[in-house]
C-alpha cells in the first residue's frame, strides 16, 4: 500500500466500460492533478459514477488503465488501492458504532492504537459527541459527515465522492458543500466528486469535467466552462444559455457578423468554432444575466455598438435578488433575461415591447450542427 | 399570473385537541386481535392447561385418572428417559449445525450471486413442501437402503469406515443408524434454515460489501466483519426454526432409525398411543418444553440479537 507522500495524479488512459451492447463510458483520457478538487458533472446515466467506480476498483474497465501517480492500479482489487470512497447513500455499517465505522479502515490495515486518530477525525467533522451512537440514530447530514470521516481517516491518495450530498435538503447541502471544500483545503487530498448538480460542481471544484452520453464534453475551470461553453450541452447544462440560430454574413478582422431574426449581431471570432465562414450557420449564445432590457420607448438610450434584439415580455418572475423575464422575439421564442433588482424599473411588465441588448464581447458561437436543446434540464429543477 | 389564495383557516384555538380519538377508533386494534387471541386460547392455552393437569394425575385407563398432584411423575420420567432426552438434543443440535453449514452458503449464493435465477432457486428450496413430510422421509428409507447405490458408493470411498469408527453407522448399513436419523432431520428442516437466512442476507445493502472492500477489508474479512454480523438475525431464527421442531421430532427416528436411536418424541408418542400412560407422556412433554425454552433463552442471550425477540 502506498502512503500519501507517494502522491501523484490520477491518470485514466483510454478507459471505457461496456455492459453487453451498452457503452456506459466511451474510451476516455483524464488526468486529475494531485491535490485538486475535481468534479465529474453530468445528468444521471452519463457514465460519471461508472468512471468513479473504475477509479475505486469497484468496476473493472473494459479497456484502458487507471494510474495513481506512477503506479498502474487497473488490476488491483478495491482493498489494495490507496483510494477511499464516500458512497451515495453513505453505506455506513449499521451494526457498528460511529467510532467503529470510522476506525474500520485503520483496523483493517492493522493499526493498533486508533483512538487518537478516530477522535481527531470525529472532531474534524464535528461529531465528537456521537462516537458511541449507531448510524441510524444520526441525521442525514451527520451520517454524511461520518462517511467522509470514515474515508478520510485513511489518508487516501484520492478521495472519491459519489453524489455525497444527494440525499440532503437544499440548505444542508449548501452548508456541506462549504464544509467539504474546507476539509479538502485542510487535508490537501485529491477529491474526485461526482454530481449532477451544476451549482454544486461549480461551487466546490477547481476543475469540472462535464460528461454526456459516456463522453467528456468539456473540461475546465468552472468560470471557463460557464463563459466559454464549446457545445450546446455544456451551454445548457451549466446554467442557462439563450441560443439563437443565425447565419454568418461576414467573418473578418477578428469579428463575426451574423443575421438572426432579421437583425444583425456581432461576436468575437475567437469565441466561434474554427470553421466559421460567411454563408455558414452558427448558434449564437448569450447568458441571461448579460442581457439588459430597455422599453422600446427608450430605445434611443441603448448605447451604440451593443448587440440588440427587439421582443415582447411573455412572463416575469420576481425571485428576490433578481427578476427573471421570458421574452419572445423574432430571434428566439423564449429568451431568458435575469435582471438584478437594483431599482424598480417601469415598463417591464408582461406584454411590454422591449429591446434586449448586450455587449458583443459576451456573445459566443457554437457549431450549428448540434441539437439546440441538448442538456436543457426539465422544468422545475432550476432554483 | 395567478391570484394567490389565502390558506384555509386553521382550526380555532380552544377547539378539541387533535390527539383525542373517539372510543370506537381506539378499540379497533383490540377487535383486530380478538380472532387470533380466541384461536390461541382454544387451541394453545386450553390444551396446555389440560396437559399440565394430566401430568399430575395418577390412575389407569380402566379406573380413570385423577388429579393427585403427583409431581414424582416428572422425576421418574426424567430419570428413566434422560438418555432419550440427551440423544434428542444431540441429534437436533447436529442436524441444526449441518443445516447451517449447508444452508448458509446456499442462502448467500441465492441472495447475492444468483441474479435472475434467484426466484427459481427459492422455489426449488420450497419445492419439497409440495409432497408430504412422511412421503419424503420414506423416500430416504429407499435412498439409504442396504446395498443401494448410495450406501455402495459411501462404502466404496471409505466413508462408512470413518462413520462406523465414530459410532454413527454400523458395518455396511446406514439405515437404522444415528447417521440416517440425523440425515433425515437435516434434510427435512433445511428449508427452515435457508429461508430466514436468505431473508436477512437479502436485506444487506450490497454497497456495504463495496464499502468494506473500499476500506481495505479482504473478502474474507468483509464476510466476518460485515456480512456475518448483519445476518445474525437470520442465523438465530434459522437455528431456532430448525432446532426446536427437530428436538421434538419422532418421524425421522421412527422411519430411519432403530430402537437404539429413539428420540424423546418417540417416547412421548408411544407413552401416549401405545402404553397409554398419559401422565408420563404429559410430564415428558413439559420437561422437553422446559429444556428447549432454557436452551433457546441462553442461546438468544449469547447471540445477542435484540431485534429478533
Amino acid at each position: 500500500m502506498t502512503d500519501k507522500q507517494a502522491g501523484g495524479d490520477v491518470r485514466l488512459s483510454g478507459i471505457s466500460k461496456t455492459y453487453g451492447s451498452f457503452t456506459a463510458v466511451h474510451p476516455l483520457d483524464l488526468t486529475v492533478p494531485e491535490g485538486s478538487f475535481f468534479a465529474l458533472l453530468g445528468a444521471s446515466g452519463c457514465g460519471k459514477t461508472t468512471t468513479l467506480r473504475m477509479i475505486a476498483g469497484l468496476e473493472d474497465p473494459t479497456t484502458g488503465t487507471v494510474r495513481l501517480g506512477d503506479k498502474d492500479v487497473t488490476a488491483l482489487p478495491p482493498h489494495k488501492r490507496p483510494v477511499n470512497t464516500v458512497f451515495q447513500s453513505y453505506a455506513l455499517f449499521p451494526h457498528l458504532s460511529i467510532y467503529e465505522n470510522v476506525a474500520f479502515g485503520l483496523r483493517r490495515r492493522g493499526v493498533k492504537s486508533v483512538k487518537k486518530q478516530v477522535d481527531d477525525m470525529l472532531e474534524l467533522v464535528q461529531l465528537g459527541d456521537f462516537a458511541q451512537r449507531k448510524p441510524h440514530q444520526l441525521s442525514g447530514g451527520q451520517q454524511q459527515r461520518v462517511a467522509v470521516a470514515r474515508a478520510l481517516i485513511n489518508h487516501p491518495q484520492v478521495l472519491l465522492l459519489d453524489e455525497p450530498l444527494g440525499a440532503l435538503d437544499l440548505k444542508l447541502r449548501r452548508q456541506m458543500q462549504l464544509e467539504l471544500k474546507r476539509i479538502q483545503t485542510e487535508v490537501g487530498i485529491t477529491f474526485v466528486h461526482v454530481t449532477h448538480d451544476q451549482e454544486e460542481a461549480m461551487t466546490m471544484a477547481d476543475t469540472v469535467a462535464v460528461m454526456n452520453g459516456g463522453r467528456v464534453e468539456q473540461l475546465g475551470a468552472p468560470a471557463e466552462l460557464y463563459e466559454n461553453p464549446r457545445t450546446t450541452f455544456v451551454a445548457n447544462f451549466l446554467g442557462t444559455s439563450n441560443l439563437i440560430e443565425a447565419e454568418v454574413v461576414q467573418s473578418s478582422g477578428g469579428e463575426v457578423v451574423v443575421t438572426a431574426g432579421g437583425g444583425k449581431l456581432r461576436l468575437p471570432a475567437g469565441r466561434c468554432p474554427d470553421a466559421t465562414t460567411a454563408g455558414g450557420r452558427l448558434l449564437v449564445g448569450v447568458r441571461p444575466e448579460k442581457i439588459s432590457l430597455t422599453p422600446v420607448a427608450d430605445a434611443d438610450a441603448v448605447p451604440a455598438g451593443r448587440n440588440s434584439v427587439t421582443g415582447r415580455i411573455l412572463d416575469s418572475s420576481f425571485i428576490g435578488v433578481s427578476t427573471q423575464y421570458v421574452v419572445e422575439s423574432p430571434a428566439g421564442k423564449g429568451l431568458e433575461v435575469y435582471a438584478q433588482n437594483v431599482e424598480h424599473r417601469a415598463g417591464l411588465e408582461p406584454g411590454a415591447e422591449v429591446v434586449l441588448h448586450w455587449n458583443p464581447e459576451h456573445t459566443f458561437g457554437l457549431d450549428a450542427a448540434q441539437a439546440i436543446d441538448a442538456g436543457v434540464e426539465t422544468v422545475g429543477e432550476r432554483p | 399570473m395567478t391570484v394567490t389564495q389565502a390558506p384555509p383557516l386553521s382550526p380555532a384555538p380552544g377547539g378539541p385537541p387533535a390527539h383525542k380519538t373517539p372510543v370506537r377508533r381506539r378499540l379497533v386494534p383490540y377487535w383486530l386481535l380478538l380472532p387470533g387471541i380466541l384461536w390461541l386460547v382454544v387451541f394453545f392455552v386450553l390444551p396446555l392447561v389440560y396437559q399440565a393437569s394430566t401430568s399430575v394425575q395418577t390412575g389407569s385407563l380402566e379406573e380413570g385418572f385423577e388429579v393427585t398432584w403427583h409431581f414424582a411423575t416428572y422425576w421418574d420420567a426424567l430419570s428413566e428417559y434422560y438418555p432419550q432426552f440427551l440423544r434428542s438434543l444431540l441429534y437436533a443440535g447436529t442436524a441444526t449445525a449441518l443445516c447451517l453449514l449447508l444452508g448458509y452458503p446456499l442462502a448467500y449464493l441465492i441472495a447475492f450471486k444468483a441474479g435472475r435465477w434467484r426466484n427459481l432457486l427459492l422455489v426449488l428450496v420450497i419445492a419439497p413442501f409440495f409432497t408430504s413430510f412422511l412421503i419424503r422421509t420414506l423416500a430416504w428409507k429407499t435412498i439409504l437402503a442396504d446395498g443401494g447405490p448410495v450406501v455402495e458408493v459411501l462404502g466404496a470411498v471409505g466413508f462408512l469406515d470413518v462413520t462406523s469408527w465414530l459410532g454413527l453407522t454400523e458395518g455396511s448399513r446406514v439405515l437404522a443408524t444415528p447417521l440416517a436419523v440425523v440425515t433425515g432431520l437435516t434434510y427435512n428442516f433445511l428449508p427452515f434454515m435457508i429461508l430466514p437466512l436468505y431473508t436477512s442476507l437479502e436485506r444487506i445493502d450490497p454497497r456495504l460489501h463495496e464499502a468494506a472492500g473500499d476500506l481495505y477489508a479482504r473478502p474474507a474479512t468483509t464476510f466476518r466483519k460485515v456480512t456475518l454480523p448483519l445476518s445474525m438475525p437470520g442465523v438465530v431464527s434459522g437455528t431456532l426454526l430448525t432446532f426446536i421442531p427437530a428436538s421434538g421430532d419422532y418421524v425421522n427416528a421412527q422411519l430411519l432409525g432403530s430402537t437404539d436411536t429413539r428420540m424423546i418424541g418417540n417416547v412421548i408418542q408411544s407413552q401416549f398411543l401405545r402404553v397409554l400412560d398419559y401422565p408420563t407422556a404429559a410430564a415428558l412433554s413439559f420437561i422437553l418444553m422446559a429444556i428447549v425454552l432454557v436452551t433457546v433463552t441462553v442461546y438468544i442471550r449469547r447471540a445477542g440479537t435484540e431485534d429478533l425477540v
